[in-house]
């Protein structure tokens, strides 16, 4: 099975090849190296840039105002914040300009903690990036997904932010992308860049891969339940999950886990039906927990099913620090860790209605 | 088509084109005034615009080729350039109706600022409020218009103006840097019109450097600091800059040094300043000395042109703001309107 950052790699393929993207850029994007995760190594529009994330964002503005189909990489979201204005002005192109300059973008940038990244490896974007009006807003926690959203972003004539886990990136998927090959190693051998002499010359074979999107707003149910429901993204879907194994197994309950998929516009349909059924939610993601996104999912919550909850709603998320510092206690005690995410629901689970 | 097709070998030695470049120059000015007038008077919440650089301005609208595509120039102006898109052929009401933010305005809908224009079927792509993030944005447009150029297809190339205090901005330094890649230089036009002030703040007390050009000529890029006062020298100046780029599909570079006489915007008051010198005073008395012109045939055209701005202001004193119910229209561009997911959409 594809890793994500292969699926992202095979999706830039499927968009340069089919979907008409002109440009994948950013720092490092190019050849020799690929992308600083690899995702951008073997495709045919890939360049690098100077380091300056403000000229590459303004970049894709402007070959999206000229009609190219960019995708731009920021090559780590820790950096992408000195281009907010910048990520302002293309979500609000086509509405200032009533309609007459819609800019079909896609910026990529791997986000989250949980590789011992340091102050400026580790930062979320979740958050901040729900408040870029005009954009849509994905974070895929599957290789498949990152394919699907992709091809979506790519599709999608606004601007498009994928945000990839940095932790996940090497992570194998438990679902085929269609057209991959069924070995590991071939799909190693077809597309991976080799290392050393061996790279210079090197050509990737391509798999005939299918147009397959995961649409962007809809969410999925990976772990269905009737006791409690966990809304979440990311990384945190599969420590969710983990938690929910175990609490099944002593007989506390079946968690429901839902993975948005999409920051916005976010499946509020799937959250809604979910709380009605369980009465019971947990709002979980890493980044800082001071207006985080999941609280406005909950002031949701509270304000359209108050009378339906049958225990007080919950947000669990990173800590309001300065950054994740690198020592792994100070990493763990930043961002839900799996015991936080167990006492958390146990809690839920129990409360006595 | 570009309007230099219709220039003259040596336009300011002839009178028809130095009486049009004139007349353009007066309409801009009485439209200026005009919007200024109204934002006095009600019609209009603020006003910001560049009445001192029509010299300038009127030279950009006539040399750029108008038209939508990489095949024709982009323009990314900013909040002085009213007259640029006036002089292409705009509507003059065009402008008075974002002034007083009606339904009817063509740029933006009632959505935004007087004078941030947007008109995609001349490549004139949205004008923002953000000072400068224009010289990040424009090396896109030049990349695919680069592109163009190495199949052999027909390509325009890319204007980007600010003004001086701008310059301060990483995003100005962005420019240079991404205009020159080597072996990817770009077919761009920077222009700095230079009027020596940020708002109230003099550019000789915040900047060092003795000419912004000298930033440009550091990344080899060709580069002028021109008297954007005089039609014919910033005229001459333009021409030489579209021409080398147009050749050689490389970036050129122009310091216009520009007054300004009605101040940076409604917020200091947009007095006019007589301690600048004037284009269009500058102009007509070159016009009169030719005996071009007489003092009641320029009378007549100023006239003219506040006939015009005063009859488009009229036109449009009945015209409704935006319905309330379109203000999400347009927030993406398959048609949702954003908002909150299951309540708004």
């Amino acid at each position: 099975m594809a890793n994500m950052a292969q699926a992202v790699r095979m999706a830039l393929h499927y968009g340069e090849k089919h979907l008409g993207v002109t440009d994948i850029f950013g720092e490092d994007v190019g050849p020799p190296l690929g992308g600083v995760f690899t995702c951008t190594q073997g495709l045919k529009t890939t360049w690098n840039t100077p380091l300056d994330e403000r000229g590459i964002v303004g970049a894709a503005i402007g070959l999206a105002l000229a009609g190219q189909k960019p995708v731009a990489e920021i090559q780590f979201c820790d950096y992408i914040f000195n281009t907010i204005d910048l990520l302002k002005l293309a979500g609000n192109n086509n509405w200032a300009s009533n309609g007459q300059y819609p800019l079909n973008i896609t910026v990529m940038t791997p986000a989250g903690a949980g590789i011992h990244g340091s102050i400026y490896h580790s930062h979320s974007f979740d958050s901040w990036a729900s408040r870029l009006t005009g954009w849509k807003v994905v974070m895929p926690s599957t290789p498949r997904d990152a394919y699907g959203l992709m091809l979506s972003a790519i599709e999608d004539p606004n601007p498009v932010l994928v945000m990839i886990p940095k932790a996940l990136m090497r992570v194998k998927g438990e679902e085929l992308i269609p057209g991959e090959p069924l070995e590991e190693k071939d799909l190693k051998e077809r597309i991976d860049a080799p290392l050393g002499e061996a790279r210079k010359g090197w050509e990737p074979r391509w798999p005939e891969l299918e147009f397959a999107p995961t649409p962007i707003g809809e969410a999925k149910i990976v772990r269905p339940g009737n006791s409690a429901t966990v809304v979440t993204y990311s990384r945190h879907v599969f420590l969710a999950m983990k938690v929910a194994d175990k609490l099944a197994a002593e007989g506390l309950g079946e968690v429901e886990v839902i993975d948005l998929r999409t920051i916005y516009p976010y499946d509020w349909a799937a959250i809604s039906r979910s709380v009605v059924k369980t009465g019971r939610v947990l709002f979980l993601n890493e980044d800082t927990e001071i207006t985080n996104f999941g609280e406005h999912l909950l002031r949701r919550t509270i304000e359209e099913h108050y009378y339906q909850l049958r225990a007080r709603p919950r947000l669990l998320a990173g800590a309001h620090v300065p950054g994740i510092g690198l020592a792994p206690p100070l990493e763990e005690a930043s961002v839900p860790q799996e015991h936080d995410i167990e006492r958390e629901l146990r809690a839920l689970l129990t409360e006595l209605t | 088509m570009s309007e230099t097709s219709r220039v003259p070998a040596q336009p300011f030695k002839d009178k028809n084109f130095c009486l049009s470049y004139f007349r353009h120059m007066v309409r801009a000015r009485a439209l200026e005034e005009r919007l200024i007038k109204m934002m006095r008077t009600g019609d209009g919440y603020f006003w910001i615009g560049g009445p001192g650089e029509e010299a300038f301005s009127v030279a950009l609208g006539l040399q750029a080729r108008k038209g939508h595509g990489v095949a024709y120039d982009f323009l990314h102006l900013h909040y002085r350039s009213n007259p640029v898109v006036l002089t292409m052929g705009a509507p003059m009401i065009d402008f008075l109706r974002q002034m007083k933010s009606t339904a009817l305005d063509p740029f933006s809908g009632g959505r935004n600022f007087v004078a941030h224009i947007s008109k995609k079927e001349w490549n004139v792509v949205p004008v923002t409020s953000t000072i400068e993030t224009q010289y990040a944005v424009a090396p896109g447009t030049a990349m695919a218009q680069r592109r163009a150029r190495l199949k052999g297809e027909p390509a325009g190339v890319t204007v980007v103006v600010g003004g001086d205090a701008g310059t301060a901005e990483g995003d100005f330094a962005s420019s240079l840097i991404w205009s020159t890649r080597p072996g990817a230089e770009l077919p761009i036009l920077l222009i700095v019109t230079n009027n020596k002030f940020g708002i109230s703040t003099p550019a000789e007390s915040q900047h060092g450097e003795k000419n912004i050009a000298d930033r440009a000529r550091a990344f080899g890029i060709s580069a002028q600091v021109v008297d954007g006062n005089t039609p014919e020298k910033i005229w001459a100046a333009l021409e030489t800059a579209f021409d080398t780029i147009r050749t050689t599909g490389k970036p050129y570079f122009l310091e216009v040094m520009v007054s300004r006489l009605h101040g940076h915007s409604s917020s200091s008051g947009a007095q006019r300043t007589l301690d600048e010198p004037c284009c269009i005073d500058a102009f007509e008395k070159k016009l009169l000395k030719n005996a071009w012109i007489t003092e009641k045939e320029i009378e007549e055209l100023k006239q003219a042109a506040h006939l015009e701005a005063q009859e488009a202001h009229d036109q449009i004193k009945g015209e409704p703001y935006p319905e309330a119910s379109t203000f999400q229209d347009h927030t993406f561009a398959d048609g949702k309107r954003g908002g909150v997911p299951g309540r708004d959409f």
